[in-house]
């Protein structure tokens, strides 16, 4: 029974397809399993990423930590219409990127993290945003802000998408971009890959998400200060 | 001529720093000094007269480098490097010369301790490459094309190195799985070094014939993918020149710098009678053998400069230790492994353990040093007490080679 304070503070909830899990082979030969994250699982990936948001590097301290209050909203019900994927290599989770449905014909692209670097991680998964928006969701356009280099390079640059600066992208900052229907079918071919359907025992090993060896992503935190004296 | 010896090496890791460029010629040139049993006593050589010292004293530091003014905002490096590490009067001097600045900067050193102008040098290559982005860094490295002839309109070296792939493969029945060969073998080689840049392996199901590896592995220039081009690293290696009969004063474990070459060739590539010679890489290599008194089949491990896979494959051949057009049958005989007949290189490469391009030659040469003194750990080839090595640095595309015989002992 939730109470009426309560209530009042919760936004609206609409009926969501769910994202079909898919598999991708990476450059290492290792099998990537991208599937919806579950409410239950946002303990779990709030603790693995929390060290990030103190890495000053690539821009993973904003991502990190916008991405730790996007989950912490979504647990307790203050994110309106979100989704959370996951890529999961052997049980360790390889990135999340996450998003939400704006209204029926226009999604959110939030932020994508990748924890494996190097193999593509961040590419693959901001594709398989892109393909819930587009293919499941059903929608029209996805509006999407870079918040580091990589990102501008990666999202508006190698799709490409368009500019559209009339409308303010609600993680503020930078004008807004959009992934169009027509923009996600031309880059399809070169940009979404993955195989489903992904068979149960596959998708059992992405159950449950353990912290992958953030060592050499970590390993220069304590430096950073030093290094910019 | 004096023998000239290596008594010192270090290294920082390579990959992304975020030290500045200098903090990490420090971090490498002390781990070089300390190396060889030397403790930096600055106060005992503040006032001291330049030149010949007592042989205890760095008399003189070379310093390769090649973006610091553009990417860093430093110029005059050789001098910042003796100020911060308190080596003063030592003579100190910045050695540019594209991605061969490294090779050149040891040629330098090797020339002022052989001639016998200074006992005591210190050589250090540093690049901080990734204080600008990737598309600026690929930009700045397009300097070494010809300004009029290629640069202005719009070639890249991955674009040059594209262009020359084509063509190899159509004369030579090189394929791309060829190439995925060569960064697969040098991938797993970066796993196994702590300093390299990459740390990844990558298979040819991942990267080449898999389902996804389209996407894994896009086309940067075709023929070459992302896999067949090396990362842009960060990086600084460095190493101490004594006389060689003076090498015991330092270490137990001496390496000889036994012969130094280098070559130029033209630097439009279409101006070459046949743009699948690397003729510089041929006659540096001559000389230095040459000189070494060696044959290519005398080595034992060599370090090539892979700033594309292709390069790893044409340079064993044009160095001369195989035919030319048979460099990628070595490949598929394993010949080039780590524990092969001739590993090529076990630190990684360019490929994996990064091309900082300015270092890159003195880091080729440290990695020799490394083998030859079994200091190598899990990436030490395989064979019993190596005497030979030799390393190959590639300045532009080809316009200007350097290439380093090292022998174990003096």
């Amino acid at each position: 029974m939730i109470d009426e304070l309560e209530a009042m503070l919760r936004p609206p909830a609409r009926e969501m397809p769910a994202y079909p899990p898919k598999s991708i082979l990476l450059a290492n030969g290792k099998t990537m399993v991208i599937r919806p994250a579950l409410i239950e699982e946002v303990d779990t990936l709030l603790r693995i990423i929390e060290p990030l948001n103190w890495l000053d590097r690539d821009y993973y301290d904003i991502v990190s930590a916008r991405l730790f209050a996007e989950l912490l909203g979504w647990k307790v019900t203050r994110v309106r219409d979100p989704y959370c994927l996951v890529g999961v290599v052997e049980g360790e989770l390889a990135g999340i990127v996450n998003g939400r449905m704006f209204d029926e014909r226009h999604g959110i692209s939030y932020h994508t993290l990748s924890l494996m670097r190097g193999l593509r991680v961040g590419a693959h998964l901001f594709a398989a945003k892109m393909e819930h928006h587009i293919e499941f969701l059903n929608q029209e356009e996805v509006w999407v802000v870079a918040e580091s280099p990589i990102g501008h390079r990666r999202w508006m640059i190698e799709y490409p998408l368009d500019k559209k600066f009339s409308i303010q992208h609600e993680l503020g900052g930078a004008p807004s971009y959009v992934l169009t229907r027509e923009t996600y079918f031309n880059a399809k071919g070169r940009l979404v890959t993955g195989s489903r359907p992904v068979s149960d025992e596959l998708l059992a090993t992405s159950f449950p998400i353990r912290k992958p060896d953030l060592s050499t992503l970590l390993v220069q935190i304590e430096d950073t200060l030093e290094a910019k004296l | 001529m004096r023998d000239v010896a290596i008594v010192g090496i270090g290294s920082t890791q390579f990959g992304r720093a975020q030290w500045s460029l200098l903090k990490m010629m420090c971090e490498a040139s002390h781990e070089a000094i300390a190396d060889a049993g030397l403790k930096l006593d600055h106060r005992a050589w503040e006032g001291a007269a330049p030149g010949k010292s007592d042989g205890r004293r760095i008399e003189a530091v070379y310093v390769a480098n090649m973006g610091a003014p553009r990417n860093n905002k430093m110029a005059g490096i050789g001098s910042a490097l003796v100020d911060r590490l308190n080596l003063y009067p030592a003579a100190a001097d910045a050695v540019e010369n594209g991605p061969a600045s490294g090779a050149s900067a040891v040629r330098h050193g090797f020339m002022a301790v052989a001639s016998g102008m200074h006992d005591l040098v210190l050589v250090c290559g540093g690049e901080r490459m990734r204080e600008v982005n990737n598309l600026e860094a690929t930009e700045f490295v397009s300097y070494l094309s010809h300004r009029y002839a290629e640069y202005i309109y719009g070639v890249t070296l991955p674009a040059l190195a594209g262009m020359f792939t084509r063509l190899y493969m159509e004369r030579y029945g090189v394929t791309a799985r060829h190439l995925a060969m060569v960064a697969i073998k040098n991938h797993a080689n970066g796993v196994l070094n702590p300093r390299a840049h990459l740390q990844t392996e990558v298979t040819m199901e991942g990267i080449l014939t898999g389902p996804d590896a389209e996407n894994n592995n896009p086309y940067v220039a075709e023929p070459l993918r992302f896999f067949d081009c090396c990362p842009v690293s960060d990086g600084a290696s460095a190493l101490l020149l004594a006389p060689a009969e003076k090498a015991a004063e330092f270490t137990s474990t001496p390496v000889r710098i036994a012969g130094t070459g280098q070559a130029s060739d033209r630097q439009v590539i279409h101006e070459r009678p046949d743009p699948t010679e690397l003729t510089a890489v041929r006659l540096a290599s001559q000389q230095a053998f040459s000189m070494a008194d060696r044959k290519p089949a005398d080595v034992d491990i060599a370090e090539l400069h892979d700033a594309f896979t292709i390069l790893e494959i044409v340079e064993s051949e044009e160095a001369g230790f195989l035919a030319k057009g048979e460099g990628h049958l070595a490949l598929e005989r394993g010949e080039t492994q780590i524990g092969g007949k001739l590993p090529i290189n076990p630190s990684g490469g360019l490929k994996a353990r990064g091309h900082p391009v300015g270092n890159t030659g003195v880091s080729q040469i440290v990695e020799v040093a490394r083998q030859l003194r079994g200091d190598a750990g899990k990436y030490q080839i395989k064979k019993k007490k190596p005497q030979t090595g030799f390393a190959l640095n590639f300045g532009g595309f080809g316009n200007n080679v350097l290439a380093t015989v090292l022998t174990r002992g003096v």
